[in-house]
């Protein structure tokens, strides 16, 4: 009877263990880890072009992750994508006259919200739309701009085309201050 | 037996085998329901199976996690992608390496020495007494030791993904000073439950039922001396092992 109690309690160890390192693996490494923020409040940010930005992707100030991107959509009227951010209720200290700009973590990164802190003695509420945004570097257009440029460059001599001016650069400028 | 037939033979035999197993499945299934009689035989097979394989799986799997954090870290370093370390580590292991790893070593752990063990039944006339006192042996013996199989193979499977997370967060981490925060953050807002977790968790469990499948099959119709025995549980470890990579192929070209 000894014996038998023995590889029940070993099966039970083993099980338990199994499961409890399912578990584990289920919430502390995958996007489940990141639901358990507490409180936060939403702040909106317009941008015309917010290129890879996905849904969960992070708030940063200075590097440090304080949020993520709650909610994307297109907002019909002025056709710019709308975008809400929901801070951590910790950092309450954001001026309101802080820029957001999405950016590309590293060469190959993912997307993410960065927020410049402005200098307003007030700080941004739930609610609150942040004024300044900057919209995604789209690679292409670089890429397209610098070609264009190296053409006319190159054709210095004979200028058979017409000059191309760069191609909507208005996504790469400080947009919309309303 | 004509010239032709003779060289048809060795595929004929592998049909034929092929189409035993499936019966095999077949009956077994059929067994499952009436071996729930012998639900405390099914628990100590979990035990010989599954607890048993702790030590080599969670040794395997914390060794395994080192290696893909040494290896990551100097080819993603080249990219200056450092960063994405866990992110790498742990897709990488929750869905081809921890499944694929563990199951091939519960075929040589666990699935070798349950067709041992069968063979040896059916060689000492264990199998043929048990019908004789009117107990199936297919019930009795077979039905536990798949649903053992398929029990445990998630569970070590879990375990050595786990280990191999703190493996490669003992490379990344502590030793070559990858930043703490930049692994989780990266890993966490890249790893998803359903697609990932989850997805190596159906893997191995469909490893499980293959391997012990084999590693029954085999002994249960291994002929009964010593050399057959010995000779099916080689088959057991090839044919596990070549099973478990091509149903690997095959999951993973369905799920992704």
């Amino acid at each position: 009877m000894a014996k038998r109690q023995s590889f029940q309690i070993g099966t039970g160890l083993f099980i338990a263990l199994g499961f409890a390192a399912l578990g584990y693996l289920a919430t502390q490494t995958t996007s489940l880890a990141n639901y358990r923020q507490g409180a936060s409040y939403d702040v909106k940010a317009r941008f015309t072009n917010i290129g890879q930005l996905k849904l969960r992707a992070p708030v940063k100030v200075a590097g440090v992750r304080i949020g993520s991107v709650s909610d994307i959509k297109l907002e019909p009227d002025k056709l710019d994508a709308l975008v809400t951010l929901s801070i951590d209720q910790h950092y309450d200290k954001i001026p309101d006259d802080s820029a957001a700009s999405v950016f590309t973590s590293g060469l190959l990164g993912d997307q993410y919200v960065a927020l410049n802190p402005g200098g307003s003695p007030d700080a941004l509420k739930n609610g609150d739309e942040v004024v300044l945004t900057q919209s995604s570097m789209q690679l292409e257009e670089l890429i397209g701009k610098y070609l264009v440029g190296q053409g006319d460059a190159g054709k210095s001599s004979d200028k058979t085309k017409p000059e191309n001016p760069p191609p909507n650069d208005k996504n790469v400028q400080p947009n919309d201050k309303k | 037996m004509s010239v032709a037939s003779r060289a048809f033979l060795p595929f004929t035999a592998g049909l034929a085998q092929l189409g035993a197993c499936g019966i095999f499945l077949l009956q077994t299934l059929r067994a499952v329901p009436r071996s729930l009689r012998y639900f405390r035989e099914t628990v100590r097979q979990v035990f010989f199976v599954g607890a048993m394989s702790l030590v080599i799986i969670m040794t395997c799997g914390l060794f395994v996690g080192m290696v893909l954090g040494l290896q990551l870290y100097h080819t993603l370093s080249i990219f200056g992608g450092t960063a994405a370390l866990g992110t790498v580590v742990a897709l990488s292991l929750y869905r081809e390496l921890g499944p694929v790893v563990t199951a091939l070593l519960f075929a040589g752990r666990a699935g070798t020495s349950i067709t041992a063990e069968i063979g040896l039944m059916r060689a000492t006339d264990q199998l043929d007494a048990m019908e004789m006192m009117a107990v199936d042996p297919l019930a009795y013996v077979v039905a536990p030791r798949f649903l053992a199989g398929i029990i445990a193979m998630p569970l070590l499977a879990c375990v050595f993904n786990a280990l191999g997370i703190l493996g490669a967060h003992l490379v990344g981490v502590s030793w070559l000073g990858l930043d703490n925060g930049t692994f989780w953050s990266n890993m966490t807002a890249n790893v998803d439950v359903w697609d990932d977790v989850v997805n190596g968790v159906w893997k191995s469990t469909a490893f499980g039922a293959v391997c012990t499948l084999i590693a029954t099959f085999q002994g249960y119709t291994s002929p009964p001396t010593s050399e057959g025995v010995a000779y099916a549980t080689t088959r057991t470890v090839v044919f596990s092992s070549i099973a478990t990579l091509a149903i690997d192929f095959i999951m993973t070209a369905f799920l992704m």
